[in-house]
This record gives C-alpha cells, structure tokens and sequence, in this order.
C-alpha cells in the first residue's frame, strides 16, 4: 500500500489507566478508568452514538478466569449493542488490536472505533504468572520441556552476547534508562530510578537475564479512539495520525527462526510500516519498543534500523536512546518500568504517542517530536506489529 | 555429521505424538519433503520452504551441537524442582534445531558450540499433560 505517509486513521482521544496494582478491581474496571480518560480527551464524541467497533487485546483467561472480554468491556463502558471482539496475540495482543481497528476504519464499515486492552495480573502468584505467560511460546517443545518466557529471552541474550560481545552491562543500561524515565510517568508501576549497580547486583532469573532485566507484572489498561482522518477534525483541533502500519509472524518456536540473535517479524513488519509511512528509521524522533526484557529492546534497536545488527550494545553507550539523545526510546518507562499488564501493553504505547505528539508528556516530553514509533510484539517475537505515528501538521 | 538415512515406514502421520512415540522406541525422527528435501522437526502438514505436503519419515542422529542455553532459576510449578535447571536449542544432523534440557554438564561449563547428545529413557519427566516421554541433552 503506497500512501506516501498519507494518514490511515486518527487518533481522536485516548486514556490509560495507573499502570501497578489495582487491589479491588476486576480488569474490566480497570479498563473503565482508561475508557473514562479517553471520552474525556475527546469531549464531542457521543460514544454510544459513534463508536460503531472495539477490538480489546487480551492475552489470557487464566488471570481472572474470564474469557469473552470483548462483550465484557463493552458492556462495562457503556457501550452494550457494540460489536466488539477480544483479539489475542499473547504480548502483543493490543498493537494487533490497533492494527485491527485500522482495517475497521479503512474497510469502511466502522467509522469510529475503539482499540485497547486489559489485563490483571497482580493478584496471582509469580509461578502462576510464569506459567500463564509461558503458554505464548510452543508448547510441545518449549514449555513442554521446561522453557520460560525469560528462557526464551536468556538464550536470545546468550546467543546475542556470543555474536556480538553485548554484555550484562549493556542491558543493565537500558533497565536503568528506563526506569530513569519511568520516574518521570506519574502513571508508571515503579516511579523511582535504578542504577545500573542494582540490576547488576539483581538475581538472576535466566542466566544472563536478572530480576531487573524482566519487565513487571503489572494489572492496567489502555483504550484509543480512532476515526476517519476526514473527520478527524469533526471530533478534536489535536489529532495524531497513524500514517503506518505493518504486521508479521515468524515461527512459533524460538528453536525454528533463522536467527536467534534478531526477530523476522519485526524487521517484516517495520518494513512494511516504513514504506507505508515514506520515512526512514533516521526519520523516526522517538520509539516506544517492547522490552518484555531488556535484551529485547536491544535487539529491537536492531531490527527497527535504529542502528546496525550487532551494534545494539553500541547505541545504549552512546546515550542516543536516553531522553535528550537522538531517538529516545521508551519515555513512557517501557514495559520495564510503565508495567507489563500483557494485553493492554500496545495500546498503552500508542498512547505515550498521543501525549508525545500532542505535547502533552509533561517532564517527559520529547521537543519538536514528529514522528513517532510503536513496536508490540507476542511471545518470543511470534508476532510483531509496528506502527508509526505523525503529528497534525 | 552424518548421512540421513530414510525409512521404509511412511505410514506413520506426520504429527508431532508420533514424533514422542518413536522417541519411546529409541529411535530421533524427523519428516524430510519428498520435494525439496527440507529437514523438518517437528514435523508438520506443510513444508515451511516449499509448502509441499508429502513427507517421509528419517532417522537423525542424536548427535547435537549447542547453539544457546540459559539457566532458569524461577520455574512455573511443575519444574520447580528442579531449579536450577540448564536448557538449551542444538543443532541436529541436517541443520534442524530442537530446544530441551540439558542435564550432566556442570553450569558452569556449558558453553555455545560444544558437543551433546540428544538422550532419550533417562531424562527428568515431571507429571504433566500429555504423557509423552521428553528428551534430553547430555554429554556425548
């Protein structure tokens, strides 16, 4: 699809609940905190009357024995009577949630939509959130035989650090960074910094990767409303626009890929939102990348084209990817330091983009962004998707 | 690394229950395309470099050759007995690689590129479904 950066859809509004641990409220409750957020950004919207569609990520029924959280939401929002449809891609559930509700929007049939996703996970016990997450990845081969999630993203970090001299260090940077940003998100599960010595001094959970590597368990939701840019402005005088998109698969077994130091999907998907919105990697002002772990920032780098393969390591020295460098990465704090509530993870990215792009970030905010970019991937990188975002002019 | 050989029984279905049951009769097997010759492990109904649907079934050696490991520390329930325990993914004869534990290597002497054998009969086999027999990697 060559729309030379041509606008898909537009953000109109968006919200995200406090991203930590809601003790006393079921997901979809959570869900209505970011929902209420949203309506309010966008105060001309008469949501039972416009919103024609929802697709909420959600990754697991496990978690609060509740499937179906499609019909769930709608209901709990208000908005009985409107289609809506649970998408699931584990991790990445919510940025193909985004990717769905575009193809809603440009298909015709729905022309205001809401994307978002959920999930509460704090309530249950770190091996029960082991065990959960770890149903992403194969079963037959990986969890069958006792492979984690960190497990699958040790042996990324082992095979990377073999490849290209990546170290502990260089991924204890990113943590730190992170968590440095996260300081600054009054929304972030854990506000406060974390020096480089504390996530080396951490305990390790999959050799080489520690307790400070991981992302955190973390309950939270997030919900954007999309419309038609034509009537973008109908709704709002401070659209985002999404001007790409792209989605991709790779194996479902880390064992299969070709590589095992970069994901195929993400390379797959970038390239096709790239081309979607004509820019170029260089172009990019700032990334909100999925670091489920930290060497999973690192190898995004890569994959993303924000440096070359292997050289990862290289752009975390140079501070390029810190606030104030060249294309921070994760403002928000990341799934590191934001949170990880699995399924509300995309579109909580896509709504740093919205605070960024409307300059609305506060102490965080990136000056003169333009361009921004979100990447979301499920599992071990079985799915990706990448979209990128441009203010209004 | 050796020579695949092929064997005279393609009625076995390409599944992957019927990749644990020869696992049970001491016997590594993979599916190979009738068309391209690719090497599949697990094996599945359609080629993933020429989307041919006809397989035959081939025994591949046991010998491995490790690519990554790490060591897990926190476990879901069922292994945490185990902790810490070793895994891996080794490359097999043919170029198909398969993850798995590794078990009889000190930690801190595994190291990406060594020797191990795929062992099957001996290896760690904690209650869970389905009740097929895991395999395992152990020195050569």
């Amino acid at each position: 699809m060559g729309l030379n950066g041509k606008p898909l859809v537009s953000i109109i509004g968006a919200g995200m609940s406090k991203f930590g641990k809601h003790d006393g409220l079921l997901g979809r409750e959570i869900f209505g905190l970011a929902a209420t957020e949203a309506f309010s950004r966008c105060p001309k919207l008469d949501p039972k009357q416009d919103v024609k569609a929802m697709f909420i990520g959600h990754m697991g029924e496990s978690y609060e024995h509740q499937g179906h959280m499609g019909a769930t939401i709608a209901d709990w929002i208000g908005l009985r009577g409107v289609a809506a449809t649970r998408v699931e891609a584990a991790c990445g559930s919510s940025g193909a949630a985004l990717r769905t509700g575009i193809y809603a929007v440009l298909s015709g049939l729905s022309d205001v939509v809401i994307v978002g996703g959920v999930e509460k996970m704090t309530h249950r016990t770190t091996a029960e959130v082991t065990e959960y997450l770890a149903m992403a990845a194969d079963y037959p081969f990986e969890q069958f035989h006792g492979i984690t999630f960190p497990g699958l993203f040790a042996m990324m970090a082992t095979a990377h650090m073999n490849a290209y001299g990546t170290t502990e260090q260089h991924l204890a940077k990113i943590a730190s960074k992170n968590h440095h940003h996260g300081a600054l998100n009054p929304k972030a599960h854990m506000q406060k910094e974390v020096p480089v010595e504390t996530v080396m001094g951490s305990k390790y959970v999959a050799w080489p990767l520690k307790l400070y590597d991981c992302s955190l368990i973390s309950d939270g939701a997030s919900c954007i409303i999309l419309t038609k840019p034509e009537l973008a402005a109908k709704y709002t005088d401070q659209p985002v626009h999404i001007v790409g998109s792209g989605q991709a698969t790779d194996a479902i077994g880390l064992y299969e890929r070709d590589s095992l130091t970069s994901l195929q999907s993400t390379k797959l998907a970038s390239k096709a939102a790239y081309e979607m919105a004509n820019i170029k990697p260089e172009q990019v002002n700032l990334a909100e990348v999925h670091d489920c772990f930290t060497i999973a920032e690192l190898i995004a780098y890569e994959d993303l084209g924000f440096c070359a393969l292997g050289e990862g390591g290289k752009l975390v020295d140079s501070g390029a990817t810190s606030l104030g460098g060249a294309i921070p990465v994760n403002t928000s704090g990341g799934l590191k330091s934001k949170g990880h509530p699995v399924g509300a993870t995309g579109t909580a990215q896509a709504y740093e983009m919205y605070l960024q792009l409307t300059d609305q970030a506060d102490k965080r905010q990136v000056k003169d962004a333009k361009v921004g970019l979100t990447h979301n991937i499920g599992g071990s990188g079985a799915t990706a998707a990448v979209h990128i975002y441009r203010r209004d002019q | 690394m050796t020579t695949p050989t092929y064997v005279n029984t393609p009625v076995e279905p390409f599944t992957i229950e019927q990749f644990y049951k020869f696992l049970e009769q001491g016997k590594l097997m993979g599916g190979i395309c009738q068309k391209c010759k690719k090497v599949h492990l697990p094996p599945r109904p359609y080629c993933d470099k020429c989307g041919a649907d006809k397989f035959s079934w081939l025994n591949i050696s046991s010998k491995a050759k490790l690519l990554t490991y790490t060591i897990i520390n926190v476990a879901p329930q069922q292994f945490q007995n185990l902790t810490p325990y070793a895994v891996g993914i080794v490359e097999l004869a043919g170029g198909v690689r398969i993850p798995g534990m590794i078990q009889g290597v000190p930690h801190d002497q595994l190291k990406i590129g060594m020797n191990l054998q795929v062992d099957f009969g001996t290896c760690s086999q904690p209650q869970q479904w389905p009740s097929w027999q895991r395999y395992c990697f152990k020195p050569l």
